[in-house]
C-alpha cells in the first residue's frame, strides 16, 4: 500500500515535470505562428471579457489600495513636481518664441509630417491584465485587431511612450512594455544628437539605459530622452518621432567600454496606469506588414529589426 | 472516493481560475512598497500544505500553465517552478505534519522567494538580458515581504475552500487529542 502511494506520487511529478519540460521546449523551438502561440491567443481571446470584467469589478478595492500607496508619494512628488513647474515655465516662456520662428519655417519648406504623429490615429484602451513578475513587462488590453490594432503599434500615455503591441487577438492585445527584458527603442538626447537604444534595467521598473552612446558624447542629468523615430531604410522604427522616453538621471563612465551607460527614469510610470493609447495606422506600411506576420519575440529570441 | 476527487477537481480548478484572473486583473496592478504582491506562489504552496504533495504539484502545474497561457509568457515555465513548490509544500505536510500557526508565513516567503529565483535563473539561463543584480535582489525582498503579510488570510481561505474535503486538519486533530484527554501521553496510568 506504501508503495503504492509512494509510486504514484513519484509518477506524478515525473510527469508533471516532464510536461512541463516538453512544452517550454516546444515553445521554443515553434516559429511565431505555431500552434503553442495559436493556443495562447486563443486562452487569451477566451480570457479577454473575464479580465475585462474583473479589472472593472475589483476597481474599487485597487483604488483603495492605490490610495493608501499614493498617499505616502503625494508629498514627496508635489514638491518635485513644483520645483520642475517653476522650471519649465521658464522654458516655456522662451520656447514660445522659438515654436513662432518654427511655425514660419516650416510653412515655407513644407516640411512633411506624413511619418510623425499626424499620420496615428489614438485608440484609448483599457488595462485589463497586467504580469505580476519583474521579467514580464507586459499587460493585456481591451483594444485588438476588431478596433485596427496592429502588431508593433506604438502605445503611449500623456507623459510618454509606454510601450508596442506585441500580439493581437480581435478584442485585446498584449503590450510589451519598455521595462520588459524583451524592449528595445531607438532614441535621441533633443538638441545633442546624441542617439542610442533605450533599453531595460531588467529588475529595475524604475530605470532604463541609454546604450550604444559614445564616450565622447556629452549627456548630463536632467536631458530628456526622446524617440528618435528613424524613417531611412529599409529598416525603419517603429515609433514615430519625438516622443518623450524620460529623462537622464546619471551616466556611467565604463572605463573597459567603448560606450556610455545613460540611466533614464521613464516618464510613464509603467506600474500604476489604467488608460493607454494605442497609435494605430489607418494603413499599415507594407515593411510594417511583412514584420507584422513574424509575431513578436521573447527571452533568448531577438527580433530582428530596428525597435 | 470518485465523488470527492470530482469535488477536489472542481474547486482546485476554479480557484486556479479565480486565483490568475484576480492576481492579473488587480492585484498586479496595485504597487506596495514599490513592487507587487504575487498571490500564485502562496495558493500553491497552501494546496500544497492542506492536501498533499500530489494536489500541491498539481494545482501548481494548472496554475503555472494558466498564467503562462493568459499573459503569453515563456510556456512551461512558470508550470515548472510552481511544481517544485507544491510538491515541496506537500512533502513537508506529508513528512512533518506541521501544526505550528506560522508555518503559512514562513512556507510562503521560501514559496515566493524560490518562484522569484527560479525564474530569474530560468530566464537568465534561456537568453534574458542580465539582470541589474542589486536592484533585482530588492525587487524579490520586497516581494516576499508582502506576500509575508498576505500569507495567513490567503492560506486561511484555501483551507475554508478546501477543509470539507480534506481527510484530517493538523491543527484540529491535535486540539482534540488535547482537549479530550483520551490521547494526551499526561492522562495514561
Amino acid at each position: 500500500m506504501y508503495d503504492k502511494k509512494v509510486r504514484r506520487r513519484r509518477a506524478v511529478l515525473v510527469s508533471l515535470v516532464g510536461l512541463s519540460l516538453l512544452l517550454l521546449t516546444a515553445y521554443f523551438g515553434e516559429s511565431a505562428g505555431g500552434p503553442l502561440r495559436a493556443i495562447q491567443r486563443g486562452v487569451l481571446e477566451v480570457l479577454a471579457p473575464l479580465e475585462d470584467g474583473a479589472s472593472r469589478a475589483l476597481k474599487p478595492a485597487r483604488d483603495l489600495f492605490g490610495w493608501f500607496g499614493d498617499t505616502l508619494h503625494a508629498k514627496k512628488e508635489r514638491n518635485a513636481l513644483r520645483k520642475e513647474n517653476a522650471q519649465l515655465r521658464m522654458e516655456a516662456i522662451g520656447k514660445q518664441v522659438e515654436d513662432r520662428q518654427i511655425a514660419e519655417l516650416k510653412s515655407m519648406v513644407a516640411l512633411d509630417q506624413k511619418n510623425g504623429l499626424a499620420a496615428y490615429k489614438a485608440k484609448a484602451a483599457r488595462v485589463i491584465a497586467r504580469s505580476p513578475t519583474v521579467w514580464y513587462a507586459t499587460i493585456n488590453v481591451d483594444k485588438g485587431s476588431n478596433d485596427g490594432v496592429h502588431v508593433n503599434d506604438p502605445v503611449v500615455t500623456g507623459d510618454g511612450v509606454v510601450g508596442k503591441i506585441t500580439s493581437v487577438t480581435g478584442d485585446a492585445s498584449l503590450v510589451t512594455l519598455v521595462t520588459d527584458q524583451s524592449s528595445g527603442i531607438s532614441a535621441q538626447v533633443p538638441n545633442t544628437g546624441v542617439s542610442g537604444i533605450v533599453e531595460p534595467a531588467v529588475g529595475n521598473p524604475n530605470d532604463l539605459l541609454l546604450d550604444f552612446v559614445s564616450r565622447s558624447s556629452r549627456i548630463h542629468a536632467g536631458q530628456p530622452v526622446v524617440t528618435a523615430g528613424s524613417r531611412s531604410g529599409r529598416l525603419e522604427s517603429l515609433f514615430p518621432p519625438d516622443i518623450p522616453i524620460g529623462v537622464v538621471t546619471k551616466v556611467d563612465q565604463q572605463e573597459v567600454s567603448l560606450y556610455q551607460r545613460v540611466h533614464i527614469r521613464p516618464y510613464a510610470d509603467v506600474r500604476r496606469f489604467t488608460f493607454v493609447q494605442v497609435l494605430t495606422r489607418p494603413k499599415a506600411p507594407p515593411s510594417l506588414v511583412a514584420r507584422n506576420q513574424s509575431g513578436p519575440a521573447r527571452a533568448g529570441k531577438p527580433s530582428a529589426q530596428l525597435p | 472516493m470518485n465523488a470527492v476527487i470530482v469535488q477536489y477537481g472542481v474547486r482546485l480548478s476554479l480557484l486556479a481560475l479565480v486565483t490568475v484572473l484576480v492576481q492579473t486583473a488587480a492585484v498586479s496592478q496595485v504597487s506596495l512598497l514599490g513592487v507587487t504582491a504575487d498571490l500564485l506562489p502562496l495558493i500553491v504552496m497552501s494546496v500544497g500544505l492542506l492536501a498533499g504533495s500530489i494536489a500541491g504539484s498539481v494545482m501548481g502545474f494548472a496554475t503555472g500553465l494558466l498564467v503562462d497561457l493568459a499573459l503569453l509568457q515563456t510556456l512551461g515555465l512558470s508550470s515548472l517552478i510552481y511544481v517544485g513548490i507544491g510538491y515541496g509544500a506537500g512533502r513537508l505536510r506529508e513528512l512533518r505534519d506541521p501544526a505550528h500557526a506560522l508555518i503559512p508565513v514562513a512556507v510562503g516567503a521560501a514559496a515566493t522567494a524560490i518562484y522569484q529565483v527560479g525564474l530569474s535563473v530560468m530566464l537568465f539561463l534561456l537568453g534574458a538580458k542580465a539582470p541589474d543584480g542589486l536592484s533585482l535582489l530588492r525587487q524579490i525582498l520586497l516581494t516576499v515581504i508582502v506576500n509575508v503579510v498576505l500569507a495567513i488570510p490567503i492560506y486561511a481561505g484555501v483551507r475554508r475552500l478546501l477543509e470539507p474535503l480534506l481527510p484530517y486538519d493538523p491543527r484540529r486533530r491535535r486540539r482534540r487529542a488535547y482537549t479530550t484527554g483520551g490521547l494526551s501521553p499526561i492522562s495514561r496510568g
